[in-house]
């Protein structure tokens, strides 16, 4: 028997509606949980004050300041260096044994654990460079980790660049490296500005990697030197030790925000940036 | 007559096989010379030699010497950047860049160092009017390149090269794509502007050629089969290839 194609296309198209409503549905659920269960005890006090006894009363303005500290210094250094390796692999070599080398390596590294990272940071930042638990062991821990995210996403963006723009540019009198930077770069800046955005994601709320080279101290880091708590670090620990859920969710409540609010700050710019080049 | 470009003896490879054959050809200054010929032919290959942009595709050897000025540019004399600010290109379809329509034009004096504005905008007013599209776009030169017509685009492209002030405009069958009405603007300012350029136009379009060029060269297969001025070679061609091409015979 051969069913009405028309049903089938029926049938398709409200299954793929139910499929997308669920995955938004999930999502959606997840933050209403964490809003409910987090803004009664979320305020202005919340946010700018210090935590009290080990975050059973008081506020999380440390762990604020160390996971945007954390987040805008690793994407410091692993955007250029990310970028930079994206464009090697593009624009500067030819496929060869070499590249599919490095090629394979980048994508090894992203399916690693991220607590493979952090034992790894532990043994070699915190211990073996004697830079301890620190913001910068943090830093250079979740630089590596988010690497591989950065050069993959600006590899396939500067490859969705049409040939044809570097053509043009190289008729102008263009070198290589002004057509990089004036044609191909703008050009697939969108695709790097959403591999840095995952990046900043995956910075934002990681924890094993931070815990075991950024430490756990809840006072304020003021210098790359100091140790501190990231809010994901923070939610753990209280939730774990049972020492304060409404605080857990309060944390949660914003580093949720914050990730949201990163999202929209680098659409915004995104839009702006696609605006002034089509 | 002045030769601007002296082809000599070019040979070119792709690989194995061979697409240019002992090419010899004169290229006059301050004239149009349209390369014509079927498919294959390897006129779009000769020019992409005179830009060097050919040298971009892989495994590409060359024998023989193209001289600009008495220079040959196979040789290792003038730098590829130096001979593209001499040599402007034209390619058959109008790729703008994605950006504003003065961007667009900017581009090529920027990477020569100009950024001050009023110099810049002076430069895009001129190539604007040279390429015939001045008066439709000057009211909005900050608007997407991307937001013009086919035609406008090809014209746009046409005064982004001039704005180089090229000594030598390749055009690569820069009207393929488009309508005959826009045709026939590229071709009204092209007679405009060999009075400061030499002007190579690539077509398949016999027609073309005929009203627009001084000089002609037919290839076929890679191989010159004959040049000389375009009443010389539509009315008396020496070959009989030439002839049935240019009655549409073969194409």
């Amino acid at each position: 028997m051969r069913l009405n194609p028309r049903w089938i296309n029926k049938l398709v198209t409200w299954a793929l509606t139910f499929q997308a409503v669920l995955a938004v549905g999930i999502l959606v659920a997840i933050i209403l949980v964490i809003f409910i269960k987090g803004a009664p005890h979320v305020s202005l006090g919340f946010i700018f004050s210090y935590p009290e006894d080990m975050g059973r009363h008081g506020g999380i303005f440390p762990s604020i300041v160390a996971t945007v500290l954390l987040g805008l210094l690793s994407l410091v250094f692993a955007t250029p260096l990310g970028v930079g390796t994206a464009i090697f692999l593009t624009e500067y070599t030819k496929e060869s044994t070499f590249t599919r080398i490095i090629r394979f390596g980048v994508e090894s590294l992203a399916g690693i654990p991220s607590i493979i990272y952090g034992l790894f940071g532990f043994i070699f930042f915190v211990i073996k460079l004697g830079m301890g638990w620190s913001l910068l062991s943090g830093t250079l821990t979740i630089t590596i980790m988010v690497l591989p995210t950065i050069i993959r996403t600006s590899e396939e963006a500067i490859k969705a660049v049409p040939n044809n723009l570097r053509m043009v540019s190289f008729s102008l009198g263009a070198t290589k490296w002004e057509t990089v930077t004036r044609v191909v770069i703008p050009s697939a800046m969108p695709g790097i500005l959403t591999g840095i955005m995952l990046s900043i994601g995956r910075a934002v709320s990681e924890t094993a990697a931070v815990i075991f080279t950024m430490g756990s101290s809840l006072r304020l880091p003021t210098s790359l030197a100091d140790s501190g708590r990231t809010m994901a670090v923070h939610f753990y620990i209280l939730a774990r030790e049972g020492i304060s859920l409404e605080k857990a969710y309060g944390t949660a409540l914003i580093l949720v925000m914050t990730i949201l609010i990163i999202n929209f700050v680098a659409y915004y710019l995104m839009n702006r940036m696609v605006a002034k080049y089509s | 007559m002045d030769s601007k470009i002296t082809i000599k003896g070019l040979n070119l490879f792709f690989g194995k096989t061979q697409v240019l054959k002992g090419v010899n050809l004169d290229v006059y200054r301050n004239r149009i010379s349209g390369f014509m010929g079927p498919s294959a032919s390897g006129k779009s290959t000769l020019i992409s030699v005179i830009n060097k942009l050919v040298f971009f595709e892989e495994a590409v050897r060359t024998e023989g010497s193209v001289y600009i000025d008495g220079q040959n540019i196979l040789g290792n004399g003038l730098s590829d950047v130096a001979l593209r600010k001499k040599v402007g290109t034209l390619f058959a379809t109008p790729i703008p860049l994605p950006r504003s329509i003065f961007e667009n034009i900017a581009f090529g004096p920027k990477l020569n160092g100009t950024w001050k504005k009023s110099d810049l905008y002076a430069i895009v007013e001129e190539s604007l009017t040279k390429a015939f599209l001045w008066d439709e776009v000057k009211d909005r030169l900050d608007d997407s390149a991307l937001k013009l017509s086919g035609g406008q685009q090809q014209r746009l492209c046409l005064a982004r090269t001039l704005a180089l002030k090229p000594e030598i405009i390749l055009l690569d069958e820069p009207c393929s794509g488009l309508d005959p009405i826009s045709t026939l603007k590229i071709e009204e300012a092209l007679a405009e502007l060999k009075s400061e350029h030499t002007i190579i136009l690539v077509s398949n379009n016999t027609k073309q050629i005929a009203r627009a060029c001084d000089f002609v060269a037919f290839l076929y297969l890679g191989e010159l089969i004959e040049a000389g001025t375009t009443d010389k070679v539509f009315t008396y061609p020496d070959a009989k290839m030439t002839e049935d091409y240019i009655q549409g015979k073969f194409g």
